[in-house]
């Protein structure tokens, strides 16, 4: 009779339900980081959406089906608001982790945040001694405060996970990572090969690992992983480049979680903006619930029907999803392209060639995360 | 490194309290029409039979309290209770989502 709303129901049916929310609280941070994940262009203090936002946002999440939601930035603890806003993400039945520097947090406000009932900390090293750590970090006394930070988290009970960020200027220390995890009373560990978007792209040279450091890093994880069953899992991904096949990024496009930046922009991803054929929505413009479901951007890579040759017929196509459209646009320049991790990308040899050429660059000097 | 391995549970005696430790959640998801066990990055959807298990886990009632408290509420022979929410905890405190206290 009338097919409209049978289309409309069928398109609805295909959203998804989204598990987690990255809340980007802020952009800004004291430490400078040259793998920071956060974009070139970093949202300013004048831009940040306001803690009743981000409330309403958290209780728009849920309502979505979000169960877990990462406090974020940038250093979240820069935001004055930051007990408020972590009262109001619980107070939405969230799941709350934060994901901190650690510094900013001082006894006193992190042991307030823990009495909110915040579930979860996340706490990045940036090396495992103090000169390495602080200049890495670009930041002096910043591995000091994270030693601190970590034994408060420990004190109130709350799992702690340890996020370390590796690169070849630390890789060759990745055992010395671990063993601090476990005495920092770490549950989890997240060794993450540096990703090479924004700032890390920049710094691609100063920051690949060569193949040797990958190959033999693989074997410490993995040791580790079996020798601390029962005290600390180990997240251990291998970089990009040195793969078969691409990471199924994000969980696929628009599939499992969404990102909201300081400025209230949500995003399939944290590095999506790189992608400069999207356009992007606020939180504050339109509801989340649409955005999410109907948004431009989300709806751009979503499930599979967008696929190019070799994707659209693989048999991995809902496993790994095509990997990464960040890493595809800046490679290819064309964001639904395969993503050139993959073995059967035509760009995926210019691309390991690239990575160990860089590799064997001698330099050390970053351009280091500024606003 | 001198961590020592977390100890590996096997027995849930009727005295001890299963208690969900810091950092674990029940919440019910309307979206879904589920009960989730919420962890560090990790959500398990539960059966309904887990959902009630856990709901009557408060942290106070020993393993005993929360048998009875089932069998109460849903009319059914604690044996048979027992024997569902036994395994079912001890599972979750082998994946560090549960403690025993004992």
């Amino acid at each position: 009779m009338n097919d409209q709303p049978k289309a409309l129901s069928e398109a609805m049916a295909a959203v998804p339900v989204p598990m987690a929310m990255l809340a980007e609280l802020t952009h800004r941070c004291p430490l400078a980081c040259p793998y920071c994940s956060n974009p070139i262009d970093l949202e300013r203090r004048s831009a940040e959406i306001d803690t009743a936002a981000w409330i309403d946002t958290f209780r728009q999440a849920a309502a979505l089906g979000v169960l877990h939601v990462h406090l974020s930035g940038g250093e979240p603890a820069a935001r004055r608001d930051l007990p408020e806003i972590t009262t109001g993400a619980i107070e939405a039945g969230l799941y709350t982790n934060l994901i901190t520097s650690g510094v900013g947090l001082t006894e006193a406000s992190f042991d307030d945040l823990a009495a909110r009932g915040l579930d979860h900390v996340q706490l990045s090293i940036q090396g495992t001694d103090a000169s390495t750590a602080d200049r890495l970090g670009g930041y002096k006394g910043g591995f000091e405060t994270k030693m601190k930070v970590a034994q408060w988290v420990e004190r109130e009970g709350i799992p702690l996970t340890i996020n370390a960020v590796m690169h070849r200027q630390n890789l060759d220390r990745l055992a010395e990572t671990i063993e601090l995890s476990v005495r920092l009373g770490a549950r989890r560990l997240e060794i993450a090969h540096t990703q090479y978007h924004g700032w890390a792209y920049r710094n691609r040279a100063a920051l690949m690992p060569t193949p040797e450091q990958v190959a033999r890093a693989g074997e410490i994880a993995a040791e580790a992983r079996e020798r601390l069953k029962g005290t600390l899992v180990i997240d251990y991904v291998t970089p990009d480049h040195l793969s078969r096949f691409p990471k199924p990024c994000m969980g696929g496009w628009a599939r499992m979680g969404l990102v909201v930046t300081p400025s209230g922009t949500v995003m399939p991803c944290h590095a999506a903006a790189t992608i400069k054929t999207l356009a992007f929505e606020k939180v504050t413009e339109r509801p989340l619930a649409e955005i999410w479901a109907r948004g431009e951007a989300f709806t751009a890579f979503r499930g599979t029907g967008w696929m190019q040759d070799p994707c659209s017929d693989c048999d991995r196509r809902e496993k790994d999803w095509g990997g990464c459209r960040c890493q595809a646009f800046a490679w290819t320049g064309d964001a639904a392209a395969t993503d050139p991790a993959c073995s059967l990308s035509p760009h995926h040899a210019e691309m390991r060639a690239a990575a160990v050429t860089e590799a064997s660059d001698a330099g050390t000097d970053f351009e280091y995360r500024r606003m | 490194m001198t961590a020592e391995p977390a100890a590996v549970e096997t027995v849930l005696p009727d005295h001890a309290i299963p208690v969900l430790p810091r950092g674990v959640r029940l919440r019910h998801c309307s979206v879904r029409d589920g009960w989730f066990l919420l962890a560090p990055e990790r959500a398990m959807k539960l059966q309904a039979t887990a959902g009630h298990i856990l709901g009557a886990v408060d942290g106070e009632r020993s393993f005993a309290g929360v048998v009875a408290h089932l069998a109460e509420a849903f009319d059914a022979p604690p044996e048979r209770i027992a024997a569902d929410a036994r395994p079912f905890l001890i599972d979750l405190a082998n994946r560090r989502m549960l403690e025993i206290h004992r």
